[in-house]
């Protein structure tokens, strides 16, 4: 019969020798691996007292930025939610009236913005797909949960603070390339 | 019968026709781009330029080149023409220049814009534009105005391909609209604010091959690719009462006529179709449309694959990998 798998072995049933039989060297060479185990390097952190070092690209939760003027980025085009692998994005578009000009860059935006976390697997495809700079994902990690809808994160969670002490700096996610093309305010995506 | 090379495969075809019906007759790549031209639509084409091609060869009897390039629209054959598409550089170059000219006062501001997916100029820009812009002067701004209670105009995306006049003017009793002034300040008008309330109107929207004239009652209700096209038909006492339905799930975000490859619709259909009929209880749905797989529409919508077909063999090799 052909092996079921490459790994499988012919088990030998060798008599044991006098050593073998008495198990003590096998168990005292067995703690001595377990000895040695506790003077190595540990791979472990005590989180949450200490955390890892994260690298500024990390994929984390997602941030719906604004822009510098404190409007929405975010026109509801839906590159993200066809980028996404996962399916986890929807959004429903609505559109600007005159008077919310502070509030949304574009004439269109999104009145519901939601991704589900579960679903989500942080490829950061929405983040590449997105035309106006809206969406990044961040260091922040999304927390664990008892009840499934709380994994829904919406406009609420997913938006940006006004505050400028708590803006969300993504200029390190952004390659040299597009913060150099950022600098030239003839282009109107890069206006205000 | 006339016979006609286009990009070296050799067609027979009825005299009058033109160069791009011959090639649409063949199909593939060597179907030029056509921005203007609407088989349906009398006296379209010759506005746009981006159906330009090369005539290697003028007739065989006269086996001189045409001196420039044609458009293809426009030009009908001649017995033992020899025309060049793909083949050409020149054709390619030329193209280059058509849609940079075209995209010289055009906002492309597709991330808003309803057409983006199913967008003529988006498939040309992508296809023949260039990465950035030569221009650094301000793009001609337009307020965004309604036609009639059911059409958006945002005047910054029209190319100026006179087809939604000519439809005006062709399919309803009244022409409501036409164009005012000349090159680049060039508008289109509703004869100062005349609502447009033809029953064919809507078909302005189909026609235009850009978001310049969109449905208002689909305004920035989903993006095509969320939605499902599918083939639906219903007595009316109008037209023909064949549409496309565009569906999500159960619910009917907007009705189309039925394009073609070729993006032209191959029925006019009415307002009351159009823009009423919203209820999936008006509708008898067929089935749904083909999509053509490269499209954005196509994404995220499940197909059975036949077993055992190849979708992308891998180089040097003819089994399928695993
Ligand atoms: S990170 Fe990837 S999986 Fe998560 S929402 Fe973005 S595109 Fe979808
Ligand atoms: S986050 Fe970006 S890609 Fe997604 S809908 Fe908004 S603008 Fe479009
Ligand atoms: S008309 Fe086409 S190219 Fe222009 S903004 Fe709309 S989708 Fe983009
Ligand atoms: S399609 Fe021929 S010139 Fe526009």
């Amino acid at each position: 019969m052909a092996a079921l798998t490459k790994r499988s072995k012919v088990v030998s049933n060798k008599k044991m020798s006098f050593w073998e039989k008495i198990y003590l060297p096998a168990i005292l060479g067995g703690m001595w691996i377990t000895l040695g185990h506790l003077f190595t390097r540990k791979t472990t952190v005590r989180y949450p007292e200490v955390t890892r070092e994260f690298s500024e690209i990390y994929r984390g939760k997602h941030v719906l930025k604004r822009d510098d003027e404190g409007r929405e980025r975010c026109t509801a085009c839906g590159l993200c939610a066809v980028a996404c692998p996962a399916e986890a994005i929807t959004m429903i578009a609505a559109e600007r009236k005159p008077g919310e000009e502070n509030l949304y860059r574009e004439e269109k935006y999104a009145s519901t913005y939601e991704i589900n976390m579960l679903r989500c697997i942080f490829c950061g495809l929405c983040e590449e797909a997105c035309p106006k700079e809206a969406i990044f994902l961040t260091k922040e990690i999304v927390k664990a949960g008892y009840e499934r809808d709380t994994f829904v994160y919406g406009k609420d969670v997913l938006l940006e603070p006004l505050d400028p002490l708590k803006r969300i700096d993504v200029s390190k996610r952004q390659t040299p390339e597009v913060l150099e093309f950022k600098k030239d305010k003839n282009q109107r995506h890069n206006v205000q | 019968m006339f016979k006609i090379t286009i990009d070296n495969i050799l067609i027979e075809v009825e005299e009058g026709t033109t160069i791009l019906q011959a090639a649409r007759m063949i199909g593939g790549k060597v179907v030029p781009p056509a921005m203007c031209y609407y088989t349906g639509l009398k006296g379209s084409g010759g506005k746009c330029r981006s159906c330009l091609v090369k005539v290697a060869k003028g007739s065989a009897k006269d086996p001189r080149p045409m001196p420039k390039l044609v458009a293809s629209c426009s030009t009908p054959v001649q017995d033992g023409m020899v025309v060049e598409n793909t083949t050409s550089a020149e054709v390619q170059e030329a193209r280059k220049g058509v849609v940079e000219f075209l995209l010289i006062n055009h906002p492309l501001d597709c991330p808003v814009c309803d057409q983006a997916g199913e967008c003529d100029l988006q498939d040309l820009s992508y296809g023949f534009g260039m990465e950035e812009t030569n221009t650094r002067e301000p793009r001609r701004e337009y307020p965004v105005v309604d036609i009639g209670p059911l059409i958006k105009l945002h005047m910054n995306r029209c190319i100026h391909c006179y087809r939604c006049v000519l439809a005006a003017e062709q399919l309803t009793k009244k022409r409501a609209h036409g164009m005012l002034y000349r090159g680049d300040t060039m508008e289109i008008s509703t004869f100062i604010q005349t609502a447009i309330d033809n029953d064919f109107s809507g078909n302005m929207i189909d026609v235009c091959p850009v978001g310049a004239l969109t449905d208002k009652t689909f305004r920035f209700k989903s993006r095509v690719w969320f939605l499902n096209p599918m083939n639906a038909h219903r007595e009316c006492s109008k037209c023909s009462g064949k549409v496309t339905a565009w569906m999500f799930g159960n619910e009917i975000y907007r009705i189309t006529g039925r394009k073609d490859q070729f993006g032209e619709v191959e029925e006019f259909i009415c307002n009351e179709c159009r823009f009423e009929k919203k209820d999936i209880n008006d509708w008898v749905i067929d089935g749904p449309r083909k999509i053509k797989r490269q499209s954005v529409i196509s994404s995220n919508h499940y197909e059975e694959l036949k077993k055992g077909s190849i979708i992308h063999p891998i180089e040097g090799t003819t089994e399928p990998q695993e």
